[in-house]
């Protein structure tokens, strides 16, 4: 029973990080290969705060803003460079969160940052991961029909043109990265304290790419279909276990494999099979 | 006052001087055409008016205002409204999606209002009823990337009239067009400026402007050749040798 609330919890973990990624780079068009580095800055600020005697809800509530506030910033690099360089840039976020966490001795560098005080028991976190989820899949359906949502998708089509119909594209990458990171860190919070310890080789780039796959498999701009990619690619592993050792392989092959074939991944398959559109 | 002035306008691309010091003003309620032979530098002062290019040097005034550094979203919102030259539909969206995000102009303006609102209907009305004042309401929920290039001249229209401009820059709205559409298009134009809508058009179609403008302006080789009445400008030698020029090149 407890193997099967994990993978459930972790699954939900993974619906939340996608769902994030999904509404930076689905909804509006912002590439990311840096997303592993959020959802780490939500873990260690949660951690580092848990550990330093915070409540729990604090802690986590720390995590999601410590996430959401460098999102901003990221999201401002996003101004600033074409659209092919942001994906450089992304990815080296990624990579100077790892460099940083590595050699800070109050991050517990290589080791992590163990015995962070647990307050809930497996069912606990399983509550509370699937709550999430659902809260954030709940939100990423409103986000699609509002005006929000529609505005994403003109910054997505065509910034210029977004621009001189008076949409403030910057406001709303912005806006997008905030939310999309905000949640990486509420994931990153609640996995530090179901696990007690974190280490930074869990935020690496490996992982920025396996929450892109889970995007882009499920399908890019589908809210069901993200939710269906991130839960395959957690149940994956788990039944053909030499997946692990080849994570990067399998998934950069299913990415390439998806993009050239279905780019609309799941959800447009099933779009061309049923004739039905998903959310 | 004039609503809208360029003062001393450049803008340099390496070594080719797209624009070079071109002052030009705009009074409320004129419908003035703006000519030239292929590569004059229209479309280049049109995107110094509206911000999407900077000027190297000079200054964009709306009303006395200094908006030179001013973003492309924040003029809009004043109300300056463009067409593109070459096409630029949101693809993705239906004909009446792409006018329905100008037409929300209030509460797309900030995001997070915008996410608090779901309601579309009163935007939709409104593209619906520019939709049908242009004439392509029969594909307003056709996909953009559907539809002939008439049909999305027509719609960059209507999605510039749905931000309620008081100033509406127009890059070569005519072309693409049949004879027929062209005229009619034309008559709204003078339908638009006649109902307190500031017009500057850039235009290839000679007869149309020089019919519906009551001032023109002619850029050649990013500098301002002559302005006035539209007859006495297209009888002017200089001219005529810019444009003869172009077809001896050609
Ligand atoms: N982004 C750019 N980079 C380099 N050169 C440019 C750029 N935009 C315009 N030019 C050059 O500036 C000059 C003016 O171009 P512009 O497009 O403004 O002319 P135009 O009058 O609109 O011509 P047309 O009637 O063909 O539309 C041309 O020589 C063009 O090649
Ligand atoms: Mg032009």
């Amino acid at each position: 029973m407890d193997y099967y609330l994990s993978v459930a919890t972790f699954a939900a973990l993974n619906v939340i990080l996608a769902i994030g990624l999904n509404l930076i780079s689905g909804f509006c068009g912002q590439v990311s290969l840096g997303h592993a580095a959020f959802y780490g800055l939500g873990a260690y600020a949660a951690a580092l705060a848990s550990v330093a005697g915070v409540p729990f809800p604090l802690a986590i509530l720390g995590g999601v803003l410590v996430a959401g506030v460098f999102g901003i910033v990221v999201g401002f690099a996003a101004l600033r460079v074409r659209e092919d360089f942001l994906a450089i840039v992304t990815m080296g976020v990624g990579f100077l969160f790892l460099g940083a966490v590595r050699k800070q001795p109050w991050l517990g560098a290589e080791m992590g940052i163990a015995k962070i005080p647990s307050p809930l028991d497996k069912w606990g976190y399983a509550a509370l991961a699937i709550g999430a989820a659902v809260a954030l899949v709940l939100l990423s359906l409103h986000v699609r029909r509002s005006w929000m949502g529609r505005a994403f998708g003109a910054v997505a089509q065509d910034e210029d043109a977004a621009r001189t119909i008076g949409i403030d594209v910057a406001g709303y990458k912005i806006a997008a990265f905030f939310i999309g990171t905000a949640a990486a860190g509420l994931a990153g919070g609640i996995y530090a304290h179901m696990t007690q310890l974190i280490i930074p080789d869990t935020f690496n780039f490996i992982q920025s790419i396996t929450i892109l796959a889970m995007v882009v498999i499920g399908g890019i701009g589908s809210t069901y279909g993200v939710v269906a990619g991130a839960i395959l690619l957690t149940l994956m592993p788990e039944l053909f276990r030499f997946i692990n050792d080849y994570k990067l392989l399998v998934y950069g092959a299913l990415l390439l494999l998806v993009m050239r074939f279905s780019p609309g991944g799941l959800a447009g398959m099933i779009q061309r099979a049923f004739g039905v559109r998903l959310a | 006052m004039m609503l809208l002035a360029g003062e001393r306008l450049s803008i340099a691309f390496g070594g080719v001087h797209a624009v070079e010091d071109v002052s030009l003003a705009v009074a409320e309620g004129e419908l003035v055409g703006l000519i030239g032979p292929n590569g004059a530098g229209k479309t280049t002062l049109l995107r110094l008016l509206t911000g999407i290019l900077a000027p190297d040097s000079g200054r964009v005034l709306f009303e006395g205002r200094d908006i030179t550094r001013m973003p492309i979203h924040r003029r809009a919102q004043l109300g300056f409204a463009l067409t593109h030259q070459i096409v630029r539909p949101f693809r993705d969206m239906t004909l009446a999606e792409n006018v329905m995000m100008a037409a929300a102009g209030g509460v797309t303006a900030r995001p997070w209002r915008a996410l608090a609102k779901v309601d579309a209907r009163g935007a939709r009305e409104r593209a619906m009823a520019l939709l049908a004042r242009l004439g392509i309401d029969d594909a307003a929920d056709k996909l953009a990337r559907n539809v002939p290039l008439g049909y999305l001249k027509r719609m960059q229209a209507a999605r510039a009239l749905a931000l309620e401009p008081r100033l509406l820059l127009l890059d070569e709205p005519l072309a693409g067009l049949n004879a027929a559409e062209a005229t009619r298009f034309a008559d709204l134009i003078v339908e638009l400026n006649a109902g307190g809508i500031t017009i500057l058009l850039v235009e290839h179609n000679l007869g149309e402007v020089t019919r519906i403008a009551r001032r023109l302006l002619v850029l050649h080789n990013g500098s301002l050749l002559a302005e006035g009445e539209p007859r006495a400008v297209m009888a002017r030698q200089d001219v005529r040798d810019a444009y003869l020029g172009e077809e001896a090149h050609a």
